[in-house]
């Protein structure tokens, strides 16, 4: 848990993420992607400098077969925004932060 | 924010760019380093045993020499700002470098470390199933194709090294390269056919990547008949090279064909320095420049190289400031406005 990102679960994901009314930045990550930790700082920030607008939860991969399996994530980090419910963007790597703000200005706005 | 001018900032954090932070530091040149937002670390960061990276006779894990390396420019000295270069100057006495936040930084020496990346197949498929089933990152992804039939593409060291650490999750590994025999190390080939699971599709290249929603299979094209059959996979790990990362530079400093930049350029007749530019002040080293070896050692000794350069160049500009050895101009004029009292050295820009 960070200290503006949240985490989720298969068992919460439908409370936390698809009933959520603001949009959702899901960050799906592993103890072991070292893109993935290079990543986590970069969608702190976004959280804690956007809280108004998106939340942004993070989702063990290696705990949660079954929402990974689900969304079909075979590679991490994979980030995907969920509006009303609806997976709406994917994004697949650690993107660097100009460019993941530019791919989130929408849902930032 | 603009930054009073330093002597020397270093961009990328790789081996070359953690070596150069640690002899600059130790030359008491305050380096700042522009580590990269998501990319601090470079390509080691993907990896797991590095085996002959001298001084380890057990190995040691990629991040761990490279948290070792950054650990060690800290401790001298170096300035690490996990940031990217968005924007460059380089010409004049004074170059300047804009970060992702936007601060502006200067200096009077720059060092280019920002290494490589990897490269594509440039195939159809493949951009579109990027994340479902083609990776480029074997230690983050192989986790998700346990007991399936996966495929990785290339025949250097890196290719090997991924199919073999692969075949601890996936039933079969068939490595795809285009000639008939592995360009790895003879150590590294050795295990590859050594292991039960591995396969080997030779003479081959990767022509299309199938599959609606994920990965479903390859087309392969015989490199020497160009005969083409289908293999079925449900992954598909690309390693097969990487380019210069010269986005931020190419139209300042001279590339090779294949875009390596050039160094060793621009000095006066009888210098050695060897990782100066077209541009007076600025260097480079690591894989951004070698075309040849691409190993972490000799990056890590570019990197020394570099600041080492650096430093005599600083040393120079502040003893003699008219002295042409680094005017770098090609026409070795050195013209400029006096500023401070001291001439200003004319940036080879375009």
């Amino acid at each position: 848990m960070g200290i503006h990102t949240k985490d989720t679960t298969d068992a919460t994901f439908d409370a936390d993420v698809l009933k959520n009314d603001k949009p959702v930045l899901v960050d799906f990550w592993a103890d072991w992607c070292g893109p993935c930790k290079a990543v986590a700082p970069v969608l702190e920030e976004i959280a804690g400098a956007h809280a108004d607008k998106i939340e942004v939860y993070k989702l063990d991969t290696d705990a949660n077969p079954g929402i990974t399996t689900k969304y079909g994530v075979t590679s991490i980090p994979t980030m995907n925004v969920y509006v009303n419910g609806e997976v709406v963007k994917t994004l697949v790597g650690a993107l660097p932060k100009p460019k993941l703000l530019r791919e989130l200005e929408d849902y930032l706005a | 924010m603009t930054s009073d001018v330093r002597d020397v900032i270093i961009i990328g954090s790789g081996p070359a760019g953690y070596t150069a932070a640690v002899y600059a530091a130790r030359a008491n040149l305050s380096p700042l380093v522009l580590e990269g937002s998501v990319t601090a670390g470079g390509a080691l960061m993907n990896t797991t045993e590095v085996e002959n990276f001298p001084g380890f006779r057990d190995g040691i894990m990629g991040p761990a020499l490279m948290e070792e390396m950054r650990a060690q420019a800290t401790r001298f000295g170096a300035e690490l700002v996990t940031d990217d270069v968005t924007a460059v100057s380089l010409s004049g006495e004074v170059k300047t470098l804009t970060d992702g936040e936007g601060n502006v930084h200067r200096a009077r020496a720059v060092i280019l470390a920002m290494g490589s990346a990897y490269r594509e197949l440039g195939v159809p498929g493949e951009k579109r199933l990027s994340g479902h089933g083609v990776s480029w990152c074997a230690t983050c992804d192989g986790f998700f194709f346990r007991d399936q039939d996966i495929a990785v593409v290339g025949g250097g060291d890196s290719a090997v090294e991924e199919a073999t650490f692969l075949t601890k999750f996936a039933r079969t590994v068939t490595i795809i390269h285009r000639r008939d025999e592995l360009r790895a190390s003879k150590i590294m080939a050795a295990r590859a056919h050594g292991n039960d699971k591995i396969r080997f599709a030779w003479n081959s290249s990767v022509s299309a990547i199938h599959g609606d929603s994920k990965v479903s299979g390859v087309t392969l094209e015989d490199t020497e008949t160009g005969e083409t059959r289908e293999l079925a996979v449900t992954g598909l790990f690309v390693a097969i090279g990487h380019d210069p990362r010269n986005e931020l530079v190419r139209e300042l400093v001279d590339l090779d064909p294949e875009g390596y930049v050039v160094t060793g350029t621009a000095v006066a007749p009888g210098s050695h320095a060897a990782t100066t530019t077209r541009l007076p002040g600025v260097f480079a080293c690591g894989d951004l420049v070698d075309h040849t070896y691409r190993q972490a050692i000799t990056a890590a000794g570019s990197g020394c190289q570099a600041a080492l350069d650096a430093e005599r160049f600083l040393t120079v500009l502040g003893d003699s400031p008219s002295d042409p050895e680094y005017a770098g101009h090609p026409d070795g004029a050195s013209e400029g406005t006096v500023l401070d009292g001291r001439p200003t050295l004319a940036g080879a820009s375009r």
